[in-house]
């Protein structure tokens, strides 16, 4: 067993909390957002798309649902693809996994705040 | 999902296909599994896109979603959807295996705590649907 201290833990940290964000909250979403509105199913005008993201509860509710669940995805991911094979490039993919997760974070704190 | 410490020499791994999880059915579950993230992911940067949409303005909005209303991102989101409940439900299901509730001396069975897990989601999914019918 290697007693390097790595950062895993808490990268597993962020995967687990992403897990239960996207466990719990992306379903009913993506129903809402990805087939009811776009069908027609529920009307979800500009205005009060506007009005909704406008609160800052409703952005802070909206970072803990689009941010948390990218480290679940850059965790999952970065390990399926290692599962394939590609061992070689272990460092490159979990910088890449997780740096993309960072860079998520980062872009939804721009749309959020300079709304 | 446990990592393999990073290659070092002396280190063995085991060399597999890369086609290794289509072998059982539970290899290729567990890659449906592990895949979900991905869809959830995009899911999540689209809805990241049709929130800056919207700060742009009515039109561009409409137009955003005019474009999610492409037989291609219906079909995508159908699939997602899939993904995203096989998500909720083999993490919900590990949650209560992984997570012990005492009750004084007595464990709750993990059963009773998935039963609760499953509850709450389910609670919680109708509210969150319901508010946004009742506004809209």
């Amino acid at each position: 067993m290697s007693t390097r201290k790595t950062s895993e833990p808490f990268w597993w940290g962020l995967f687990s909390v992403g897990g239960v964000v996207a466990a719990f909250l992306v379903p009913v979403h993506l129903f809402i957002h990805g087939l009811a509105v776009p069908l027609g199913w529920i009307a979800f005008p500009h205005a009060r798309m506007l009005a909704l993201v406008g609160q800052p509860l409703v952005k802070v509710y909206l970072f803990v649902l689009i941010a948390l669940p990218l480290y679940h995805w850059a965790h999952r991911f970065r390990f399926v693809l290692e599962d394939l094979g590609l061992h070689a490039l272990r460092a490159p993919i979990a910088v890449g996994c997780y740096g993309s997760a960072v860079a998520g974070t980062v872009g939804t704190l721009w749309v959020l705040l300079r709304l | 999902m446990s990592a393999p410490p990073a290659p070092r020499p002396g280190l063995y791994y085991p060399k597999m296909p890369a086609t290794w999880w289509l072998r059982r059915p539970a290899y290729l579950r567990f890659m449906l599994r592990e895949v979900s993230s991905v869809f959830i992911a995009i899911f999540l940067a689209v809805l990241m896109v049709q929130v800056y949409r919207a700060g742009q303005g009515p039109e561009a909005y409409a137009a955003f979603l005019e474009r999610l209303a492409s037989p291609g991102w219906i079909a995508f989101h159908a699939v997602a959807l899939g993904f995203a409940l096989y998500h909720s439900v083999t993490w919900l299901k590990l949650t209560a295996v992984v997570q012990v509730v005492r009750l004084g001396e007595h464990q709750v069975p993990p059963r009773l705590v998935a039963a609760g897990a499953f509850a709450f989601w389910g609670i919680l999914s109708l509210a969150i649907l319901f508010a946004v019918l009742l506004r809209s």
